[in-house]
């Protein structure tokens, strides 16, 4: 992704304030992941991995990993009380029929409609689907985090997605390095802008059109 | 009744062009004897149909690496860079499902259906050329069942009938690939005396299982363990 410590560090945490008491959430893999690290005080959520664990819990502590006891990405993890195993049509039977009320995923490109691109590049290599599909289209909420221009300086967020999309429709809400947006029926609403940007910069580096919320906030 | 066998006798029914289906998720839950065991026979042109392609040296991804694969059923390739030079250069093909739906399609052919009705990837590229049914009012894509020639699981327990028990997240497609094969090799960290598993923890019932091989146990560092860099990317040598 090319993204600065600090910007990696700067979208998890907003999108950490995203995470209600109660919710089941399922996190993607990268900078998703890191979101469970800035979880509110007195916010307890429960955390779903489609390999197979409902309530996973932090990292172990290194020498008491368990190599039988991973997530979706292969990394060690615990479990908090209350956990169970199960199998993964299973935990892919939780996400279609709507048990999980938020994910957050990685995006290469989201459209003003909310259309979801992140799973393949055609003609580079193909990482796969894996469950980014199921979870863009059934999970009640969606955020994508994504840097806001590639390393080229061009637009991830367009009219309409040029990529093969993971899911039409889908996205909810949008962070990046430079701001926040909502996706609503008619179109994005831009939120909050991460500081030292600036509106001006933001405008010109989204390409999908942006409507102005009454009371626009700055993100130190 | 007693389907306890040698890795020999369960891998005489892996040969060249077979149609390998395996459990395991990232590498965690792919039967470490088993793989060892087909490297070392040294089958080739496999199909294969799991989850993942596992990591260079971790799981199936050693199959891919030592070039033992012409075709892969998956869902994500993404922690195994040998899987994605393979399919660029044109020497491995590879489909892909989402996850979820590679599952139910697996479960399906375990458990005798046809095929699955699942509405997850409509409106993408991966519906394109899929036959659909509207049922109740919605649109459904059609996905064909799979099942496979060999299907090779890990299990961390299992009695001589096949009966087995599961680790964890090491569970993962276990239980749906077990079902699924023509036949059913499961590699077992131990092997407990008949009647000694608790009727009411069993995971897969043993009817579903033909073969029972004793586990050598994992012989590798898990990705997350310190290895040196080019290492993580290719692997060690084999030995």
């Amino acid at each position: 992704m090319g993204m600065g410590e600090t910007s990696r560090d700067r979208i998890a945490r907003r999108a950490a304030a995203e995470l209600k008491d109660g919710m089941v959430v399922n996190l993607g893999i990268g900078i998703p992941t890191r979101v469970a690290d800035f979880i509110g005080e007195g916010i307890e959520v429960t955390f779903h991995a489609e390999n197979g664990i409902l309530r996973a819990g932090p990292s172990p502590p290194p020498g008491e990993e368990d190599g039988f006891l991973c997530n979706a990405g292969g990394y060690p993890v615990t479990i908090v009380e209350g956990a169970s195993y199960c199998d993964s049509a299973i935990a892919f039977a939780m996400i279609r029929r709507g048990c999980i009320d938020m994910t957050v995923l990685g995006a290469l490109e989201v459209s003003e409609q909310g259309d979801l691109a992140n799973w393949i590049v055609p003609g580079k290599r193909a990482a796969g689907i894996g469950g980014a599909m199921e979870l863009a289209q059934k999970a009640k909420k969606v955020v994508a985090l994504m840097n806001h221009v590639n390393r080229d300086g061009a637009p991830k967020i367009k009219k309409q997605c040029e990529l093969p999309l993971t899911a039409p429709a889908c996205v909810d809400l949008i962070i990046t390095d430079m701001a926040v947006m909502e996706v609503t029926a008619d179109g994005l609403l831009l939120r909050e802008i991460m500081l030292p940007f600036t509106l001006e910069e933001v405008v010109r580096c989204t390409e999908a059109s942006l409507k102005l919320p009454e009371q626009l906030i700055y993100i130190p | 009744m007693n389907k306890q066998r040698s890795l020999e006798e369960a891998l005489s029914w892996i040969t060249d062009g077979s149609t390998l289906m395996y459990g395991g998720f990232g590498g965690i839950g792919t039967p470490p004897t088993l793989i060892e065991g087909i490297l070392d026979k040294g089958v080739k042109d496999l199909t294969l149909i799991g989850n993942d392609t596992g990591f260079p040296w971790i799981g199936i991804g050693r199959l891919v690496t030592e070039g033992r694969v012409r075709k892969v059923i998956t869902s994500h390739i993404g922690s195994n860079p040998n899987a994605g030079r393979m399919m660029e250069e044109g020497r491995m093909e590879i489909s892909f499902y989402p996850q979820g739906t590679l599952a139910e399609k697996i479960r399906a052919g375990g458990v005798g259906l046809g095929g699955i009705l699942v509405d997850v990837g409509l409106g993408t590229s991966i519906a394109e050329g899929k036959e659909t049914v509207v049922i109740g009012g919605r649109t459904y894509l059609v996905e064909p069942a799979l099942t496979a020639d060999v299907a090779i699981v890990h299990a961390s327990k299992a009695d001589p009938y096949g009966n087995l028990v599961y680790d964890k997240s090491g569970r993962n497609f276990n239980p749906l690939v077990a079902m699924a094969g023509e036949r059913t090799i499961a590699e077992a960290d131990e092997i407990v005396p008949l009647g000694s598993l608790d009727p009411e923890s069993i995971v897969t019932p043993g009817i579903f299982v033909n073969a029972v091989i004793a586990g050598k146990g994992v012989n590798w560092q898990w990705v997350w363990e310190k290895r040196a860099a080019t290492e993580s990317q290719e692997g060690p040598p084999r030995s």
